[in-house]
């Protein structure tokens, strides 16, 4: 499966890298479809990739799905990839047949990203899926300026109960693992535009970054940089191992440390490329502005530690260390296989 | 930089068990400032007790006193003990990095004499690296050690050594050839294994900011080392004491230093409920959860045989900033008057040590050093 994952990375990569990099983030915030882009992801199979092979998809494993969703993050995320192959995953579920194009997620309240875009509406409440025509779309969006549409539900399609493994907030459980991989993906991008700037911008006679003040904060930069990516691995394998519905403290750290990083990453990028940085013809803040919307989505680093604290005060401290490691995923028998390593073996 | 996630052990579960039972036992009268200190205190009794249970060199080879286990189950018996607060300073060197040095480049002799009562839990050992004018840019070291007919003679001062004064060796890093003009510094430097009960050898406590007697200055005065004394290559000393970087910087013991006052902490938010205490504690829960996987990460990348020296460095500046930050966020989430006695005892502790979790095997600078010339910055 990694070999799978590594061909799947690399054309998700390419594709979007092909079809226009930032200038698409530019094309996607005035309200126009990456149709293009769309239809070459849509003929590689991603959109049915966490389906099952047996119901007709590519059978992928949490971690994979989250390793594609960090390099799709990494592009800023220009269409509604990650959502789609959730949607797909929890209609498939259900036994519904997906259909194509790319799916709305309607959880509750929240806003449908690219909703406008959409014909179809995957609508979780409880323990339930349905699948709905898509009506009227009033147009709105976040500081990313990415689509978050509110969607009037047109005619049910179909109707099914979820399995047990995805539980009665597979919905939020879901958007909150996109967005903590979206978020490490747009971080490492970020890392990566940053630390190029202070090699390249020059004052008092050399490159900003040889000054130890910009190392210092570039380096802690990268702590949290790496931190999200194994909070995500961490909170995918879970998954894998127990289902979203069991992965929820890990899918909760994940998006509680993403939410920090993008926080603290997002304002240190912008301290290193003062004015240009802040500037409408730069790139940069087509991320971080992603960034800070995407701390919002999915459950804010508040709700989730929120979540996680009360369930470690209602433990007590004398449960928190054996509970912390009773989540170890158990080794499988062949230590040698590499579906131990995404969780799908444990 | 990358961070891929191990496999837990086979058997992890059982081995905590053991470990969970042994730690209730030898810890019933542990007291909340012995327990805050955890890998600051030093008790000879429990570590042979440790040692007994054949949990200290448990990766070594059998003939050296190891139970030949993985590196991994290794991490288990480290985490327990932090998450424990046991004292044990003791073993903890000799376990985590002199040993395994001994046993990578050592001599038969050299490790037939020493593994045996490191694994034991009878030989401490201390690390013989800064001095008066060489803390972060060690290179600028000026001890020495001259050869003579019967070996070396060694000259020179080490400071700011930990538990010197109680330990049987040191592992020194000492200049044995001048720098060469124009190269490196790093050349002429080697690694000795002394013994500090030798002749010419002082060892004055320097009493710290807590009235603990934890650090030293060692002054060698024309101490007579044999031949076999050298560790490894003459010349190779910098080599040598950066590869065992990976294992000193990316363990538990980096970012689970003030974890008993987090367990702590939440007994006394039970007794005395405080608003918005859950947020608090979950976003540190959810950093632990991070810096553990972080820090197994490496783990799992160390028993692969790899030399993730970035890596390390940076679940140690990461793993420093929690360990810091976490006995001033329970200060901000109860007042004294709401605490409990323990917890109050343990911020106390915490408060006088947390500034070394930064200094100690490498500041928070040198550190971010490392990672900002991985970057490409440097």
């Amino acid at each position: 499966m990694n070999e799978l994952r590594a061909i799947l990375i690399e054309q998700v990569d390419r594709l979007i890298g092909d079809a226009g990099g930032v200038a698409l983030l530019r094309q996607v915030e005035t309200g126009e479809f990456p149709a293009g882009l769309w239809a070459g992801l849509e003929a590689q199979g991603l959109a049915l990739s966490l389906v099952p092979e047996e119901a007709g998809g590519v059978g992928l494993t949490w971690g994979d799905a989250a390793a594609i969703w960090q390099v799709l993050g990494r592009h800023g995320a220009p269409a509604p990839v990650a959502e789609t192959m959730l949607g797909a995953a929890l209609l498939a579920s259900a036994g519904i047949e997906v259909p194509e194009g790319p799916l709305g997620l309607a959880c509750g309240r929240a806003a449908v990203p690219f909703g406008r875009h959409v014909s179809r509406l995957v609508v979780l409440e409880g323990g339930t899926v349905a699948l709905h025509e898509a009506a009227e779309a009033a147009p709105a969006a976040n500081i990313g300026r990415e689509p978050r549409d509110l969607v009037t539900q047109g005619p049910r399609i179909a109707r099914g109960l979820l399995p047990n493994a995805f539980g009665p907030r597979a919905g939020l459980l879901g958007r909150a693992l996109i967005r903590a991989a979206l978020i490490a993906g747009a971080l490492e991008r970020v890392l990566a535009l940053t630390v190029d700037w202070a090699n390249t911008r020059r004052q008092f006679g050399r490159a900003i970054g040889k000054f130890q003040a910009v190392q210092q904060q570039l380096a802690a930069m990268a702590g949290e940089v790496a931190a999200v990516s194994v909070a995500v691995s961490q909170a995918a394998r879970a998954a894998d191992a127990h289902g979203l519905a069991g992965a929820a403290f890990e899918i909760g750290c994940a998006k509680v440390v993403a939410g920090e990083a993008a926080t603290m990453g997002a304002a240190t990028a912008h301290q290193v490329f003062a004015a240009i940085g802040i500037t409408e013809e730069h790139e940069l803040h087509h991320f971080t502005r992603r960034l800070w919307s995407w701390r919002e989505e999915g459950g804010t680093e508040r709700f989730w530690a929120a979540e996680i604290g009360r369930g470690a005060l209602a433990r007590g401290g004398a449960n928190l260390w054996p509970d912390l490691t009773a989540r170890d995923p158990q080794a499988s028998e062949d230590r040698s296989t590499e579906g131990a390593r995404s969780g799908s073996a444990a | 930089m990358r961070f891929d996630l191990p496999d837990t052990p086979r058997d992890s579960e059982a081995l905590r068990a053991e470990l969970r039972a042994f730690l209730a036992e030898a810890g019933r009268d542990w007291s909340a400032a012995t327990r805050a200190r955890s890998w600051m205190g030093f008790d000879r009794g429990f570590s042979r007790a440790v040692g007994a249970r054949g949990w200290i060199g448990m990766t070594w080879p059998r003939r050296y006193g190891g139970q030949e286990r993985g590196s991994l189950e290794r991490i288990v018996v480290l985490e327990e003990m932090l998450a424990a607060g046991a004292p044990v300073g003791a073993h903890w060197i000799g376990d985590r990095q002199s040993g395994p040095l001994i046993l990578r480049l050592g001599t038969e002799e050299q490790r037939l004499r020493i593994l045996p009562g490191i694994a034991r839990g009878e030989l401490a050992f201390c690390i013989g690296l800064s001095e008066p004018d060489a803390g972060s840019d060690l290179a600028a070291l000026r001890t020495k050690a001259e050869r003579s007919e019967d070996g070396w003679v060694l000259n020179g001062r080490k400071i700011w050594t930990t538990f010197a004064h109680k330990s049987d060796y040191m592992i020194a890093l000492v200049r044995t050839s001048p720098a060469p003009e124009g190269g490196s510094r790093h050349a002429g430097l080697s690694q000795f294994l002394v013994d500090l009960t030798l002749p010419g050898i002082t060892i004055r406590p320097i009493r710290d900011l807590a009235g603990e007697d934890s650090f030293n200055e060692v002054t060698f005065d024309e101490v007579r080392l044999r031949p076999d004394d050298l560790l490894g290559q003459e010349g190779a000393g910098w080599a040598q004491a950066t590869s065992e970087l990976g294992f000193e910087r990316s363990g538990p013991d980096r970012y689970l230093s003030s974890f008993p006052a987090l367990t702590a902490g939440l007994d006394a938010l039970t007794a005395a409920p405080q608003p918005g205490a859950e947020v608090a504690i979950g976003r540190m829960v959810a950093r632990l959860a991070t810096l553990r996987g972080m820090s197994l990460s490496v783990g799992g990348m160390l028993e692969r045989g790899e030399s993730p020296q970035v890596e390390a460095a940076l679940v140690k500046d990461a793993g420093n900033l929690f360990e810091q930050a976490l006995p001033e966020q329970l200060r901000n989430l109860l007042d004294p008057g709401d605490s409990s006695p323990q917890l109050r005892e343990m911020l106390g502790v915490l408060a006088q040590l947390a500034p070394t979790f930064s200094l100690r095997g490498g500041t928070r600078e040198i550190l971010r050093g490392i990672i900002a010339r991985d970057l490409g910055l440097r």
